[in-house]
């Protein structure tokens, strides 16, 4: 099996750079460094497939030895799918515990109330603004019939 | 025609996730599909259980028709099927009491409508790891219960359940990314990741990379199944999910990971030889895990420490390598499986009869509730190891086929051309799984003692050497208050009790079952041979 020994460092440095961020406190940086280092694997699988050749399409005049092996691609886009769902929920627990950590568990009642209060002035708003619409519209509405009975 | 089954042992928990998700608003309906579906999977197991028994192999299912090892193979024999059919069950004993618990409180405790959808994408994970035929198969089923699992554990986002959640999503992270590299690898080497091949290609690799292979994939299993370096996670995530939540973790989860060392000591690497280690690892895990369930007040911890110490109990019967310890860590599967989850339910009845879980703070319940004082006793009983119950059935399982791997067994008995460790090793862990067995029972009486047993009177300024000796859960026992039990909890319970009873009445023809499932495990020739049945190319 031959492989490029780019790809070698790459997924190398991937992997030491994500574990040392993964080591740290901050969720935010153990995210980060699972990021990392998922790519260094994904790119580890990669390199699994020898080396690269011809589009992993069976045809006639394709001779099967030219092609690259497709199964560790195949591999790695499932694992790049498994990832970003992680990461979406992981990203959602970061919100949430800096949430707690920030306002507590009485944040959630706290920010209720406010949320109302910006409703209703929102609503408000939107009615004020709604009813000044209105009148605009029908301001034209009946310049413009007056127009209309004009012309 | 059967064939047909297997796919949907998966398809139809994820169809009902699907549908339950879309029924959102209305919660009957939610609970008849998922009730539905997981009744559905555990009769096609049975149905798949009877025909492979019956035939003495297996079933393998090629997915879309592409014939192995190009396309997905899943693959039936009478190990996946007996698992399969124990994990729908509980998920089905557990649902009934979530379902109890959810009408009782007005869904204040799992909140919005996604429990039902996750609870079934967790067992279609279950179920895809229990047949999967392919290494990246099982990864991705791994990954499908783990993601409902990291949901599940953080139901509500209360910061306990929070604090708990980042512990276990961190480490499932790290073992994931220990198996897709360990998979990444065993590509590298064989150029195949479906497990019937894999166990002949990797026969014809070098003793030394074998062994690197080996070990990868046995700590990524390790840390799932919560094997004895590896298990601190356990105790501080668990206990703080909700009731049914926690006990289907504590029965299902940590045995997929035993499931998987079971598979990767039996058909990838049946020469390599790792018995010993086996033994030592189980020893330690048995006598850590039981020393740490007795300085816990918090019954939940407690629960978690000794299913920990537990575990030690089936990796001793796979470190045996043989038939019979084979045999007998599959029928202490099944039981362990049972009795964990169903004294995890039980603690939810405890919870909120006594409002508490710490033994500091309970007190006078055999009088307030008799019925729950059986529903606890019984199971209790059953995981210390007393006779008749299937925990001690089992316990004597395991050391009868460790004193016959200490007197050398013959060459029948053994499975693949493995030896078992060194005679003083294994009557070690015998007496170190013994002596488990004794404190299991201990921690467990004293809880009684004091939970059950203790007038709540004497509950004010109580002063004993027990109480001083243990140490409240770290985060402090959130105290819940009192509210009503309804019958559909304590009727799920009840049910689940009963099945661990009929464990100890139909032990006979369980562990003749189990022994086949064994016998099939002998060498990996049965298992490749379901697969590729002309032969591996």
């Amino acid at each position: 099996m031959t492989a490029s020994l780019t790809l070698v460092i790459v997924a190398a440095v991937l992997f030491g750079t994500g574990i040392t961020v993964m080591l740290e406190r901050s969720l935010t940086r153990v995210l980060i460094g699972f990021l990392l280092v998922g790519n260094g694997v994904n790119l580890f699988m990669f390199i699994m497939a020898g080396a690269p050749g011809l589009a992993p399409i069976h045809g006639e005049g394709v001779d099967p030895d030219a092609i690259s092996d497709p199964l560790p691609q195949a591999f790695v886009l499932t694992a790049i799918v498994i990832n970003l769902g992680i990461t979406a929920f992981m990203l959602a627990l970061i919100y949430r515990s800096w949430w707690l950590a920030q306002l507590g568990e009485r944040g959630d009642l706290i920010v209720d109330e406010d949320e109302m209060a910006e409703d209703a002035e929102e609503t408000a708003d939107l009615y004020r603004s709604s009813e000044e619409d209105d009148r605009a519209v029908q301001a034209v509405l009946e310049a413009s019939d007056e127009d209309g009975g004009r012309g | 025609m059967t064939d047909a089954l297997v796919p949907l042992m998966v398809l139809l928990p994820l169809l009902g996730a699907a549908v339950a998700l879309m029924l959102g608003r209305r919660q009957r309906a939610q609970m008849a599909v998922s009730t539905a579906v997981l009744a559905a999977v555990a009769a096609i197991a049975a149905v798949l259980l009877a025909q492979v028994d019956a035939s003495g192999s297996g079933i393998a299912v090629a997915v879309g028709a592409w014939p192995p090892p190009f396309g997905i193979v899943l693959v039936v024999d009478r190990l996946s099927a007996i698992m399969i059919i124990i994990s729908a069950l509980m998920l089905l004993g557990v649902l009934v009491y979530a379902v109890g618990q959810g009408i009782a409180d007005q869904h204040r405790e799992t909140p919005v409508s996604i429990f039902h959808p996750t609870y079934l994408i967790l067992s279609a994970g279950v179920f895809n790891a229990f047949i999967a035929g392919d290494l990246f198969n099982l990864y991705v089923g791994f990954e499908i219960l783990l993601s409902a699992s990291y949901v599940l554990l953080t139901l509500g986002g209360t910061g306990e359940r929070i604090r708990a959640g980042v512990t276990y999503i961190i480490v499932s992270l790290v073992s994931s990314l220990f198996f897709l590299s360990a998979i990444a690898l065993v590509y590298g080497a064989t150029g195949t990741a479906n497990i019937a091949q894999l166990s002949v290609r990797l026969a014809q690799l070098p003793q030394d990379i074998q062994l690197i292979l080996h070990l990868l994939l046995l700590i990524a299993f390790g840390i799932k199944a919560a094997v004895f370096p590896l298990s601190f996670w356990l105790p501080d995530s668990y206990p703080t999910a909700p009731a049914p939540v926690t006990a289907v973790f504590a029965g299902l989860l940590t045995k997929v990971g035993v499931y998987a060392i079971i598979r990767t000591e039996t058909v990838l690497f049946p020469e390599s030889d790792l018995s010993t280690l086996f033994l030592v690892i189980g020893g330690l895990t048995l006598a850590v895990g039981i020393l740490g369930a007795l300085t816990q007040a918090d019954i939940k911890r407690l629960l978690s420490f000794t299913l920990v110490s537990h575990i030690g109990y089936m990796i001793f019967g796979i470190g045996l390598a043989s038939i019979v310890g084979l045999a007998a860590t599959i029928y202490y599967v099944i039981h362990h499986i049972t009795v964990q989850t169903t004294l995890f339910l039980t603690t939810g009845l405890i919870e909120r009869f006594g409002g508490s879980t710490s033994i500091t703070r309970l007190g006078g319940l055999r009088r307030a509730s008799p019925m729950l004082a059986v529903l606890f006793f019984v199971p209790a009983m059953n995981l210390g190891g007393i006779p008749p119950f299937s925990g001690f059935l089992g316990k004597v399982g395991l050391f009868v086929a460790g004193a016959d791997a200490a007197g050398g067994p013959p060459a029948s008995e053994t499975l693949g051309t493995s030896s078992p460790g060194p005679e003083w090793l294994i009557w070690t862990v015998v007496g170190i799984g013994a002596a488990t067995s004794l404190v299991t029972l201990y921690a467990l009486a004293r809880f009684w003692n004091l939970a059950f047993w203790r007038p709540k009177a004497e509950l004010e300024g109580y002063r004993s050497r027990i109480i001083d000796s243990v140490q409240e859960a770290p985060a402090g026992a959130t105290v819940v208050a009192t509210r009503t039990t309804p019958v559909l909890m304590l009727a799920a319970t009840a049910a689940l009790v009963a099945l661990t009873l009929a464990l100890t009445v139909f032990a006979g023809p369980l562990f003749e079952l189990s022994g086949r499932a064994a016998e099939n495990l002998r060498d990996a020739s049965v298992y490749v041979s379901i697969v590729f049945p002309g032969g591996v190319r």
